[in-house]
């Protein structure tokens, strides 16, 4: 789960971390209100989960209050890269002396947390590792010990940060790291990470990533939202408990298991079509998912054609059967749906169909003759 | 032979005493696994089936001689039930559980190493050795004894395959379902490596998927360490750029991890990679009957 700027700056905050003073928005007059208290030059930044927002427009200085009206105006519903633009955060400005990049991150390859630091911020980091690969230092935290404030002193020498900042630079990360572990971040980058001109160290920007998988203990934080990354059908398959993820195709598909369902998008793909989702209805899922799938993937407009490619191991046959019979029933499912059932009880489904000579339903035996027949009726 | 798992396996399942522990546990039995307890906090004397229940894991390797453990617990205890099969004393641990958080992973997969306990999983379907035993919630049926070792990251998709395989007369020395997650206890490497020791493996299917660098880092251990055929399979070519599909590891971020440098990468080492499941399976039948 990625959390939106200003939630991550609130995060810092909580743990002590340095950030500028700043007030959540989301309509115009809580712009005004915000900017009022912050006081002015203030800063209007657009809140959405997608990078380099400055250039589309998304972040701007306002010096009185007719300017932070216009800012917050223009931003306010304004679409940065497919995403819209919901919340506000308006920040007080700040007197930047230097930009650095302070990231920690989860290498899965090292099994390790990775802290990196360098003294050229403001780009990203790819493009800053290819300009100067020196200018990026990168040291792995041993998981048994965590970083003690020396190594991260030795970081920060490294990534040659100004002598006089180097103690409040190595805080920050030690601070950074320990956050990732209390908080469950597989992913914390600031950037920049600014020297004010009082020669303080301070988070100017806050990317931050949460496993999802530890939301049970962060009760707090799975409460956010981000409502500029939420479409209509991702909202509805949350709501139901599905994985769904919207794609921009119109072959709609529901497999059983992560693995096949990429698998099923792969095969569609390369028989020329171009899947409007990826569905993955579990293990052992029952008649009901089943309905609830159908109705998740047919909201979609675009779609012209459903592929329900299965292969049954924990999951049975029959049930997907009964699901799709069922969801016939109580609506009109109004496009051609192709249905591949291989492995435990797939005669008995493949039997259930055939029974109940559903209009529009086209059975298949294979995952590639699956594939064919959607795409050519899509 | 096989890896992981066979006939010396005797089992002891951590959450034997709920719904999906005992149903799988006790299909596991069937299948002809040596299953010698479970264990349930607080339920300890009482039996599923009539396997005995302990309290801990340590009576059950102490008084059962249990040396794999199976972990069936919640996600939020899995990690300390985990650890605790570590300290036990068993010698393998399979962990099937989905949806551990991954810095709990950090750690224990460093207690693991650190103990020399090999660990697979977590949120993977487990290891089946056809004709010798199953751990996990891999269907049996779908998989004959043979000479294919297969090592997957993903379930259905390697049941998909294995019944391509089965269905080309073909079966299989073991199918080790290393998990999708960010951090598994077991890599591809680990695997390869198990399969190239293994002499009734002659050829081994490697299914990976988006996400990580694991088939990149595989491709180079098979160039310079694995003399068997290797043949591989890689989903995901359809994934957009920073989406999650449902494996918690299958996220691509930036320019690495995608399926094609993963196939790229595997190609580079002379590994045939399949474009589908079924033309996977057909290269492995094709790759087994030249050298036969």
């Amino acid at each position: 789960m990625d959390l939106l700027e200003y939630q991550g700056k609130q995060l810092f905050a909580k743990h002590g971390l340095a950030v500028p003073q700043g007030r959540h928005a989301a309509t115009l007059d809580d712009a005004i209100a915000a900017a009022a208290e912050i006081g002015y030059p203030c800063v209007v930044k657009a809140q959405v989960a997608i990078g380099k927002r400055g250039k589309a427009g998304g972040i701007k200085v306002a010096k009185d209050e007719a300017e932070a009206r216009t800012h917050s105006e223009a931003i306010l519903g304004m679409d940065i890269r497919g995403f819209t633009v919901h919340d506000l955060w308006i920040e007080e400005a700040s007197e930047i002396d230097a930009e650095y990049y302070a990231s920690i991150i989860l290498d899965r390859g090292e099994k390790k947390l990775l802290a990196m630091l360098s003294r050229m911020g403001g780009m990203d980091v790819e493009e800053m590792a290819e300009r100067d690969p020196n200018a990026l230092a990168r040291r792995h935290i041993e998981p048994a010990s965590g970083l003690d404030l020396e190594t991260a002193r030795e970081i920060a020498r490294e990534a040659q940060i100004d002598d006089d900042v180097v103690d409040g630079v190595a805080e920050m990360l030690v601070k950074l790291a320990e956050i990732a572990l209390a908080e469950d971040a597989t992913l914390i980058e600031i950037n920049p990470l600014i020297v004010t001109a009082d020669r303080e160290v301070v988070a100017l920007d806050a990317k931050v990533t949460i496993d999802g998988n530890s939301l049970f203990r962060h009760t707090d934080l799975a409460e956010l939202r981000d409502r500029s990354a939420e479409d209509e059908q991702e909202r509805m398959a949350k709501e139901k408990g599905l994985t769904y993820v919207k794609l921009d195709g119109n072959v709609g598909i529901l497999a059983n298991g992560a693995g096949l369902c990429m698998s099923t998008l792969d095969v569609v793909a390369q028989a020329g079509g171009r899947p409007a989702n990826f569905l993955d209805a579990g293990g052992g899922s029952k008649a009901e998912a089943i309905v609830d799938a159908l109705e998740v993937i047919t909201s979609d407009e675009k779609v012209s054609a459903i592929l329900f490619n299965i292969f049954g191991g924990i999951t049975r046959c029959d049930e997907i059967a009964k699901g799709i019979i069922e969801a016939s029933n109580q609506t009109d499912i109004g496009v051609p749906l192709v249905v591949r059932l291989d492995g435990t009880n797939s005669e008995e489904g493949l039997g259930l169909l055939a029974e109940a000579e559903l209009p529009n339903l086209h059975l298949e035996k294979t995952m590639l003759g699956g594939a064919e027949t959607v795409v050519e009726l899509a | 032979m096989s890896i992981i798992v066979g006939n010396n396996t005797k089992l002891v399942v951590s959450g034997l005493t709920g719904r999906e522990g005992t149903f799988h546990g006790l299909r596991n039995r069937d299948y002809g696994t040596d299953l010698v307890a479970g264990v349930t906090p607080g339920k300890g004397g009482q039996d599923v089936d009539g396997v005995p229940v302990f309290d801990t894991v340590k009576e059950a390797v102490d008084d059962r001689g249990a040396n794999t453990s199976m972990i069936f617990v919640p996600a939020r205890f899995a990690a300390a039930a985990i650890d605790e099969a570590i300290e036990a004393g068993v010698g393998t641990v399979i962990a099937i559980t989905e949806g551990i958080p991954v810095l709990d992973m950090m750690g224990v997969y460093w207690r693991a190493r650190e103990a020399d306990v090999r660990l697979i999983g977590p949120n993977c379907p487990g290891v089946l050795s056809p004709g010798k035993a199953n751990v996990g919630i891999i269907p049996a049926q779908f998989f004959d004894q043979g000479s294919i070792g297969v090592v997957s990251k993903s379930g259905t998709l390697t049941y998909q395959i294995g019944n391509e395989l089965k269905q080309a007369g073909l079966g299989n020395s073991s199918i080790v379902g290393i998990g999708g997650d960010p951090i598994v206890g077991s890599d591809f490497i680990d695997i390869l490596k198990l399969y190239e020791a293994d002499e009734e493996t002659e050829l081994i299917v490697m299914v990976g998927e988006i996400g990580g660098d694991a088939e990149e880092r595989a491709a180079e251990f098979i160039a310079e360490s694995v003399s068997k055929p290797v043949v591989a399979y890689i989903a995901g070519f359809t994934a957009p750029p920073g989406k999650q599909m449902g494996h918690a590891g299958a996220i691509i971020s930036g320019s690495s991890g995608t399926a094609q440098a993963k196939q790229d990468a595997l190609e580079a080492k002379d590994v045939r990679v399949g474009t589908s499941p079924t033309e996977t399976a057909k290269l492995a039948a094709e790759t087994l009957a030249t050298r036969a």
